[in-house]
């Protein structure tokens, strides 16, 4: 495979700022408001996890906000391997889905062979959703075949699991880089690509998810296939969320406003997008002591 | 326009953006304006009035004076004497503060100058907001700078100013020409009298109120409302020393045919008919955005507007495919709402002139694509449109639309493209998107034009020089290129 | 009816953005020729110079990132808020000294001289920048670029104007600076931090000390991360040594001792020159 897409980063900014000056209102934005929720994978990573935490955590998935009726759930949860187990009985009467980590996250730096093994471990343990990170080190110095070997047999282990691929965007440093690899994890067989690992200091952000959209929407193009897209980190306020649901619908057109090919990962997003939803119903501002905090 | 959001099958989405209207509850119209005299509102000699209408529902905005030739001649002598007892007797750095202070209340007044710029031209609030009202701000900081230090503008020359400049704005972009004109011209020690489109007068009385609440020495600036007829008396005003003017090539020749015999200096902005090229090594998604910024900005409503655009054949029908599919997702409808990105054509004059190449562009055979919009009832509207496979001898491809229709042909090699980009009497802009710097400067070198975009379009900064060659007019604006056609170089007796 | 006690101004060092007190705790003591009341200023020690620095250089890339325009607004403000507390300065040159009338002349130049070179914010690059015309199918242009860090010994006997007449076109130029304020009459220096902490100055741009210039020369001169040094006034073993210091990292030196700040000359784009760099960049044109 040859990759020679090339981004130009001021044009790239310009056309993001666009997407951002959109002002979205009234109806559209209880829908935006709701879809966000509907999308979000709620995410504890954490070396202090404990099985508590997750229970928890899993509970307020599935009651976001009881004073408020009909609100939709979040899509999944998002754990370490070793919390999988938890997560998934703790959400088993819910249709929320179990995702989980796996190949030596954050860093990938361990061998092939441990990174397989965490996979079909995970799979095992319940997890319906396997979120790898590929190897940055090997990506940058140019061995592509490696990367793009690595990411075929993860997606070989997940079975009938779904497999996103994270780029950690922030260690790739310039756009074209990031277009290269989101083609590169596509073609391999990625289910999802995903921006960030949240670990590092620069997460997703407006240009890198729209070059990511724009690679989905030519692979598109080019195969007919349909591959999702999940900024990761640093997103907690509704305001963005809304605005990367603008620049998905723009991009990729309504058919991707769905949870099965747009998520966000995060942790304090929902409870900014709750208090939006009272404030658009009950018209004064909110306050976050009446938001449960997980 | 936008309808509620649905989810009309379980697996299929319709999410359409609300109307998000801007406030109009904070901003003032007066129902009548006269004229901008000697720093007072003064009702005509002529006794006549006219109606500025909003293009995008046709209601009435406000009554506006007509100025006739003895108004003419009221305004030029105040501007006279304002320059002679005076601006042309203060100094260079107290003139300066003047149009630092301008720039301020522009500053402040921004949100109110972009809502009546978007009534009453037709553009949509996010550019007036975005664009014009921020760079006219801008164009009076740059040049409240120059005013005490225009002896190192010109290498080797002292310079002084010339004395009144009447000054003749377009439609397209009403207080942005309005600054473009008036800040350089009083940087430099001139006064002015300046005259509005006839379309577009609300934006520049609201600066005549600013130049008031700034304390501008009364006279220095003039504003005189009127049509076509009021811009011929005042270029024959045999007080007026300079003339500035911006509109069409047609306007331009006569202008500089009825001061032939005077020794009034000129200085001209006229139409154009860009071509825009795309090679094959261009980054293509942001080429395609450059596309849309380059004909669909502002309804086509520019003079240097990418009007033809040239894309290399190997890359032309991933271009176009995207070109539509991003078409299809640009907002018409009521330039006050936040979301419109295509406006209202700003007169019924101009929908007729845009509607009568649309005809002449289907005659000839090129093909023809719309993007599908509801257009609204009353107002003046037009899609953005595409003619593919065109050629060179197309009227579409040779004379200026000024409207939203672009005109796209293909190309092999790019020395074939450099010759069609230049065969054309216009010479005001151009662009080049590849990603090969060597190519850019080549092409940037053999483009024969004023102003060259490589890998980005329609960008304007007080800095950057703007103009022409050829029949797209004389001399430049902005930049130190723009303090030369309102200065007399003292060792030249040109 | 008892007379309302004044509540006398505490007057501190101006360091990232925030008024601090030398880490030293030292103070040296100014007593007016007007009137004998006593103010207490910092005596800024090397610490303090070293940390000025470092926030000095974190600054530098963002205040270089910012384009002219901005900039030039920036100085605007300035020129905004101290023309708002005009009378506040008249006060401070009439406590110092000074007539009524000098201080007013003083302080209205002052106001000026930053108008004038908030004007040159986005205008030098067009007088010093160019095309050269190689023999060769190369594209050539050369800019100008600041230098990085400044450090600046105020003129010892124009209190406010000097000091502004060479901190702004240090500034304009995307420069950022550490000030030893005038040793002698510190007011105005410090009172003008209030200025900048209320013009949307970033903080770290302008970090202004007051202190005893023999402890601090030789710092200010000799810190390998500061990249040049502008001396307005300082007697001929210390200039001498300021020079010797700067071979240490090439640090460019600049006497402007002799510039009379009041003669209407003293202002031009020049002085913006001094502080910076010019790059020179080659491309081929071609296919």
């Amino acid at each position: 495979m040859v990759y020679n897409t090339t981004i130009d980063q001021v044009g790239c900014k310009e056309r993001v700022d666009r997407i951002f000056s959109r002002s979205i209102k009234k109806e559209s934005k209880i829908w935006a408001l709701n879809t966000v929720l509907s999308m979000i994978d709620l995410t504890t990573l954490e070396g202090r996890d404990s099985s508590g935490k997750v229970k928890q955590l899993c509970y307020k998935a599935a009651h976001l906000h009881d004073k408020h009726p009909g609100l939709p759930k979040v899509a999944a949860i998002c754990v370490y391997p070793s919390m999988v187990a938890i997560a998934k009985k703790s959400l088993e009467r819910t249709n929320i889905k179990t995702a989980s980590v796996a190949t030596g996250f954050p860093s990938g730096m361990t061998n092939l062979n441990s990174k397989i093994e965490e996979v079909k471990f995970v799979v095992e343990e319940g997890a319906e959703e396997v979120d790898m990170v590929i190897s940055r080190g090997h990506f940058l110095s140019g061995e592509l075949n490696y990367v793009s070997d690595e990411i075929a047999k993860v997606k070989t282990a997940c079975g009938r699991a779904k497999l996103k691929v994270i780029l950690e965007t922030g260690e790739l440093c310039t756009l074209d880089n990031v277009r290269k690899a989101s083609e590169l994890a596509m073609h391999s067989g990625a289910d999802f690509i995903k921006t960030s690992t949240g670990k590092i200091s620069e997460s997703a952000t407006p240009v890198v998810v729209l070059t990511m959209l724009e690679a989905i929407r030519d692979y598109f193009d080019k195969t007919g296939k349909k591959i999702g897209m999940k900024p990761a980190g640093g997103i907690g306020k509704s305001k963005l969320a809304i605005q990367y649901l603008v620049m998905v619908r723009e991009t990729l057109g309504n058919d991707w406003l769905t949870p099965d090919l747009f998520r966000f990962g995060a942790s304090s997003l929902a409870n900014d997008v709750l208090m939006q939803i009272v404030k658009q119903d009950q018209g004064n501002y909110q306050s976050s002591n009446y938001f449960s905090l997980d | 326009m936008a309808k509620n959001s649905k989810v009309k099958k379980s697996d299929s989405i319709d999410w359409d953006y609300s109307v998000a209207l801007e406030s109009t509850d904070h901003i003032s119209i007066s129902q009548e304006y006269k004229l901008f005299i000697g720093g007072k509102f003064v009702k005509p000699l002529s006794k006549k009035y006219f109606n500025s209408i909003n293009p995008s529902n046709e209601k009435i905005l406000s009554k506006i004076a007509s100025a006739g030739k003895a108004d003419i001649n009221k305004a030029v002598l105040a501007a006279k004497s304002a320059y002679d007892t005076i601006w042309s007797k203060m100094d260079n750095a107290e003139r300066g503060k003047y149009l630092y202070r301008i720039a301020r209340l522009i500053q402040e007044k921004s949100r109110e100058l972009a809502v009546i710029e978007s009534l009453d031209g037709g553009k949509p609030i996010r550019e007036s907001r975005d664009i014009d009202i921020p760079l006219a701000a801008a164009h009076f900081f740059y040049y409240a700078g120059w005013a005490d230090k225009l002896d190192y503008a010109f290498p080797g020359s002292k310079v002084s100013s010339i004395g009144v400049a009447g000054q003749i704005i377009p439609w397209n972009f009403p207080l942005l020409m309005a600054a473009w004109k008036i800040a350089p011209a009083l940087a430099t020690g001139n006064t002015v009298v300046l005259k509005p489109a006839e379309s577009t007068p609300l934006t520049a009385l609201k600066l005549a109120e600013i130049i008031q609440e700034s304390d501008l020495p009364p006279g220095v600036v003039n504003i005189i409302t009127g049509d076509g007829a009021t811009g011929e008396l005042l270029v024959n005003n045999p007080n007026v020393d300079k003339i500035a003017f911006t509109g069409s090539t047609e306007v331009g020749k006569m202008i500089i045919k009825s001061i032939a015999n005077s020794k009034k200096k000129y200085s001209l902005e006229l139409g154009g008919k860009a071509a825009n090229i795309i090679c094959e090594d261009a980054s293509i998604d942001q080429a395609v955005e450059g596309i849309i910024n380059s004909i669909f900005f502002n309804q086509g409503h520019v003079c240097c507007a990418g009007s033809r655009l040239y894309v290399q054949e190997s890359v032309s029908s991933q271009i176009i495919s995207k070109l539509k599919n991003r078409m299809d997702h640009l907002i018409l409808g009521d330039p006050l709402d936040k979301n419109t990105d295509i406006g209202a054509i700003n007169s019924n004059e101009q929908l007729k002139k845009i509607n009568m190449y649309l005809d002449i562009g289907k005659k000839e055979g090129g093909d023809f694509y719309q993007s599908k919009h509801t257009i609204p009832k009353k107002g003046y509207w037009c899609a953005p449109t595409l003619f593919t496979d065109t050629s060179q001898s197309h009227r579409i491809v040779q004379e200026e639309i000024f409207g939203p229709v672009l005109a796209i042909q293909t190309f092999r090699t790019i020395d074939e493209v450099i010759d069609k980009a230049n065969n054309t009497p216009y010479g005001l802009s151009g662009g080049i998107w590849t990603d090969k710097g060597s190519k850019i400067f080549q092409v940037s070198k053999k483009m024969r034009a004023g102003v060259i975009w490589a890998n980005t379009f329609n960008k304007f900064d007080p800095a950057s020089p703007f103009g022409g060659y050829k029949e797209s007019g004389i001399h430049r604006e902005g930049g130190l290129e723009g303090l030369a056609p309102y200065v007399n170089f003292d060792n030249r007796t040109l | 009816m008892t007379k309302k006690l004044h509540i006398k101004k505490t007057y501190k060092l101006y360091i990232d953005g925030k008024f601090c007190r030398t880490e030293s705790g030292r103070y040296m003591q100014w007593i007016s020729p007007k009137d004998n009341q006593t103010i207490n200023f910092c005596r800024a020690s090397r610490k303090d110079f070293r940390n000025a620095v470092q926030v000095s250089r974190s600054a530098f890339n963002k205040w270089n990132s910012f384009s002219g325009y901005n900039r030039g607004q920036i100085l605007y403000r300035i020129a905004e808020m101290l023309d708002s507390r005009k009378e506040q300065f008249i006060s401070e040159l009439i406590l110092q000294g000074k007539s009524k009338k000098s201080s007013k002349e003083e302080v209205e130049m002052s106001i000026d001289r930053l108008v004038y070179y908030a004007g040159w914010s986005d205008k030098y690059q067009q007088i010093f920048s160019r095309v050269n015309p190689v023999a060769t199918p190369y594209f050539n242009f050369s800019y100008p670029e600041p230098t990085g860090v400044v450090s600046i010994i105020s003129p010892k006997d124009s209190h406010l104007l000097g000091f502004i007449s060479v901190i702004a076109p240090a500034i304009v130029g995307g420069n950022t600076v550490v000030v030893l304020a005038p040793e002698d009459n510190p007011l105005c220096a410090i009172s003008f931090s209030e200025v900048l902490h209320s013009s949307d100055v970033p903080s770290g741009v302008i970090n202004i000390l007051s202190g005893l210039s023999n402890e601090l020369i030789d710092h200010f001169s000799s810190h390998m991360d500061v990249n040049a040094i502008i001396n307005c006034g300082v007697d001929s073993k210390d200039a001498e040594l300021i020079v010797k210091n700067s071979s240490l990292n090439v640090k460019r030196a600049f006497d402007y001792s002799s510039i009379n700040w009041t003669n209407p000359d003293s202002q031009d784009p020049y002085l913006i020159m001094d502080c910076q760099e010019i790059k020179t960049t080659w491309h081929p044109i071609g296919y």
